[in-house]
């Protein structure tokens, strides 16, 4: 079965974002002062072939936390869909 | 003879001329180790220059570590053979896991080009064992990514084994414990940010980064 997988990865929480608090800081001049907890980070999406749901998950996983995060700084999400992407 | 070190050249380095310059300057012969190379040859010492490897796509280091030469150069670390990664190699060595933490972006979020004094913390590594403790040292700092990260963990083992060979005087990017430069449990592997092989010669401003070539040298002579 063809899966569409969606990976997010993020810096984890308390390590320095200095991308996300300069944006952040820039909100106000655009009127935007009730914004916070700005986060920023990277969407990666590709399809896969597998047997299942899980087993979709669980390869995508690994290519998440192998590659396309550095687990020292970043978490994965990770979520897969039936279908094309 | 004259020991031999191999530079790795990525698609993307950009400081293997500099570093075998300087190299040639101490007494070392030199040659390239393409990435794609399946071995080292037989060179006595590995040296990861700085630069963009792959482009520093995805992250600094990340493709690299990949590149069939990475493979040669983490069976010779392993053998005990002194490996050295400067600036972009430090990132490649840590995302090859080689050596443990990572780096993030500079807490200024700005790429910094600039003279830097860091402190000699450990004596006890290949690129530092012919200098005091305490010397001080100004080396150029060339990077976006140099704020060394790491966990508690880490950080309690990389102090309790004298790990952590070079400190910022004054934290230019926002580093865990100040640190610029950290070695491996066999003290053969060491990554640094600054760029010893830039400051060379007091004609372009710094010579300090010889004492620490030749410390890789002296220990590199086969």
């Amino acid at each position: 079965m063809r899966f569409a997988a969606h990976v997010e990865v993020r810096l984890r929480p308390g390590i320095a974002d200095p991308e996300s608090a300069t944006i952040e800081r820039a909100l106000p001049a655009l009127g935007f002062d009730d914004v916070s907890s700005m986060t920023t980070g990277r969407s990666f999406r590709f399809e896969l072939e597998a047997d299942s749901a899980e087993a979709a998950q669980s390869r995508a996983e690994a290519l998440a936390t192998q590659l396309l995060a550095n687990p020292v700084m970043e978490d994965a999400q990770v979520s897969v869909s039936v279908g094309v992407g | 003879m004259a020991p031999l070190v191999g530079v790795v050249v990525f698609p993307g380095t950009n400081c293997e001329h500099d570093v075998v310059t300087a190299f040639e300057l101490v007494g070392a012969q030199t040659r390239f180790l393409w990435h794609g190379e399946r071995s080292v040859g037989d060179v006595d010492a590995v040296v990861i220059p700085g630069g963009f490897a792959h482009g520093d796509y995805l992250r600094p280091g990340a493709i690299a570590r990949f590149s069939p030469v990475m493979e040669a150069v983490a069976e010779f670390a392993g053998s005990g053979g002194p490996v050295v990664g400067i600036c972009n190699g430090f990132q490649v060595l840590t995302e090859a896991g080689l050596l443990p933490g990572a780096l993030g972006k500079n807490s200024g979020l700005r790429f910094m080009c600039v003279p830097t004094t860091v402190t000699i913390a450990s004596a006890r590594s290949v690129l530092t064992s012919g200098v005091a403790v305490g010397s001080e040292l100004t080396l150029p700092l060339n990077n976006f990514d140099g704020n060394y990260v790491c966990d508690d963990r880490v950080l309690d083992e990389l102090r309790g084994e004298d790990r952590i060979v070079l400190r910022y005087t004054d934290n230019p990017n926002g580093s865990t414990d100040d640190i610029a430069g950290i070695c491996n449990q066999g003290r053969n592997v060491v990554g640094l940010m600054p760029h010893p092989e830039r400051a060379s010669s007091e004609l372009t401003g710094s010579a300090d980064g010889l004492v620490l070539l030749r410390s890789l040298l002296s220990v590199a002579v086969g």
